[in-house]
């Protein structure tokens, strides 16, 4: 379990390894892979077992990113946890490279399911979780929902078959940064309620602030102590968040920062 | 002679696996009784789960459950499968190579009084078309059995399309499945019938009334359309004047596509396609819509007649 304190330095190098993998790929997600960092880190760092030791074992604890083009903010993390060498991060979108831009699960230990279609990787989840009830294993499943890629149907078909099958062992996050490829989520196509949609298909719904680690790792404590309902953490976060011009800007949704954005993105996240 | 519908007999078989085997799954969408996945639900309720009217959700559940190590057999009617489910089958479940088998009953238009939104006559052409994927047609209860046993055993996405009427029993209870090798059921010379699933016993009769018209047809059944036997096919090719395929699908896509596929790169000899003429079907008997729509061992006789007629043969 690591501090708050400790979380920082490693947030702080996933924000900056973000940021230059999108800018050596000349292409790539930055606003929701931003947005997102402080979940994924406190999930990876003290919420979910995964080592270097259980890695490769196709049960144990999982978890999905639903929103597959955060593939960046995926990839950061498993080099913080020393499953991917920073090296091939700038590999990110190349040809030849593992590191696809959108993760394959078959390239990459740690990726846990190949994403990238939205809607398709909280089903994958809901099936992890379901065969681990069905086979009374303990493991959990984790998987990182967009907000604009709730507005797939899919994602409601998912969520009625967890709550149908009671999937207290599945925890959905949802990264809600209010923004999507076109726009505002509520002026392309509104979402809006997504906790009481949840809610109503029979989840337990939790709120947090995105970006406190505190309030996340509260979150996941009280995810994993309720019984007979999936949760969903509804987690209200900045897109861009760390990079002043970034942030709440639809228009680095899925955009490369220039040279000079990149040193100036750099220099504001403390990197080189 | 005995008659059974695939399906009846993948339910059968599947009832037998379930309980030989922990890490397998079923998931159905709200079809068990018609799919026959009920059968292994009445023997292992706690591995059988019902997906609801669902089926894209189905698909990548389904991929979570495989990525586990596990066995899973998803099944709806194949308009569904293959149809609705196309991208979560492409992206959640072949792209990873996920261990799912698709059975998708009720396929081609021999679903009968549904009528056409329901008869799938497009699902080979599209799930031969991804990769990773394996696609089985099977003719008959006997096959089906040693298919699903086969496809459990095989790690990876398979599509095996099943029917919804009952067929007569073409094999005997000596034969062995084998996957990607064709079956020559019949030997004979320059016209070669290439035929799958329930055409196959439609090439059979055709091939029998034939010999009154002085033509002596091989019959082969190609239940494994990919990976396809190139090996016979060529051999096929290479031995016969004539190939005609029989199948209840589109012409376009499906086996006559795969065949030609081969026979044209490979050994170009004249081909006919026997199938569902690019048009939707509509309500019926199974039995009205093969004479209606052409594809009984009557319309083959024509077809080679025809062939014949123009000198093809």
């Amino acid at each position: 379990m690591l501090s708050k304190e400790q979380l920082l330095p490693i947030q702080k190098r996933m924000r900056i390894n973000i940021v230059k993998m999108v800018a050596n790929a000349n292409s790539g997600h930055i606003g929701g892979s931003l947005s997102a960092v402080e979940l994924i880190s406190t999930l990876y760092f003290n919420e979910m077992n995964i080592t270097k030791e259980n890695l490769t074992n196709l049960q144990r604890d999982k978890f999905v990113l639903s929103k597959g083009h955060a593939s960046p903010l995926l990839f950061s993390v498993l080099c913080e946890k020393g499953f991917l060498a920073e090296e091939e991060l700038m590999t990110f979108r190349k040809i030849d490279s593992r590191l696809q831009g959108h993760p394959n699960m078959n390239y990459v230990d740690g990726v846990d399911m190949s994403t990238g279609s939205l809607g398709q990787g909280i089903s994958a989840a809901v099936g992890m979780a379901l065969s681990y009830k069905a086979k009374g294993l303990d493991y959990r499943v984790y998987t990182l929902v967009g907000d604009g890629e709730s507005q797939e149907g899919q994602v409601w078909e998912a969520a009625m078959a967890a709550a149908h099958y009671k999937l207290d062992n599945l925890c959905a996050i949802v990264d809600l940064n209010g923004l999507q490829i076109d726009g505002d989520i509520i002026k392309v196509m509104n979402p809006l309620p997504i906790d009481k949609k949840f809610e109503a298909f029979g989840w337990n719904v939790l709120y947090v602030d995105g970006h406190d680690v505190d309030a996340i790792m509260d979150c996941y404590a009280q995810a994993r102590a309720y019984k007979g309902k999936p949760t969903v953490i509804v987690a209200t976060t900045v897109k861009g968040k760390g990079v002043s011009f970034m942030e709440n800007d639809a228009g680095w949704h899925g955009v490369a920062p220039n040279k000079e954005q990149l040193a100036k993105a750099l220099e504001e996240l403390g990197g080189e | 002679m005995a008659k059974m519908a695939t399906r009846e007999a993948y339910g059968k078989a599947l009832a037998k696996i379930i309980v030989e085997d922990d890490n397998i799954f079923v998931l159905d969408a709200d079809l068990s009784k018609s799919t026959k996945t009920n059968d292994a639900k009445m023997v292992k309720p706690e591995r059988h789960f019902n997906m609801g009217i669902a089926e894209a959700n189905m698909m990548s559940v389904a991929a979570g459950i495989a990525s586990g190590g596990n066995t899973v057999f998803a099944s709806t009617f194949a308009m569904f499968a293959a149809g609705r489910a196309f991208e979560q089958v492409r992206n959640s479940i072949c792209y990873p190579k996920l261990n799912v088998k698709i059975c998708a009953t009720h396929a081609g238009i021999t679903l009968g009084e549904d009528g056409a939104s329901h008869q799938a006559i497009e699902d080979l052409a599209l799930m031969r078309s991804v990769p990773n994927m394996t696609v089985i047609q099977p003719c008959d209860d006997i096959e089906t059995e040693q298919v699903i046993r086969a496809v459990a055993k095989y790690k990876g996405p398979v599509y095996v399309r099943l029917g919804r009427s009952a067929v007569e029993t073409v094999n005997n209870e000596n034969y062995i499945f084998e996957l990607g090798k064709g079956v020559v059921l019949r030997k004979g010379s320059r016209l070669a019938l290439i035929s799958s699933g329930i055409m196959v016993q439609e090439a059979l009769k055709a091939a029998e009334e034939l010999t009154l018209q002085g033509i002596d047809a091989t019959v082969v059944n190609i239940h494994t359309i990919k990976p396809i036997d190139k090996e016979l096919i060529v051999e096929l090719a290479k031995t016969h004047d004539l190939i005609c395929t029989c199948e209840e699908h589109n012409v376009l896509g499906g086996l006559g596509s795969a065949v030609s596929e081969v026979v044209s790169q490979e050994h170009p000899v004249r081909m006919t396609f026997l199938g569902v003429e690019d048009t939707f079907g509509e309500s019926g008997t199974p039995a009205a819509l093969m004479e209606k729509y052409g594809i009984t061992a009557r319309h083959i006789v024509e077809r080679i007649m025809d062939c014949k007629e123009k000198g093809l043969i």
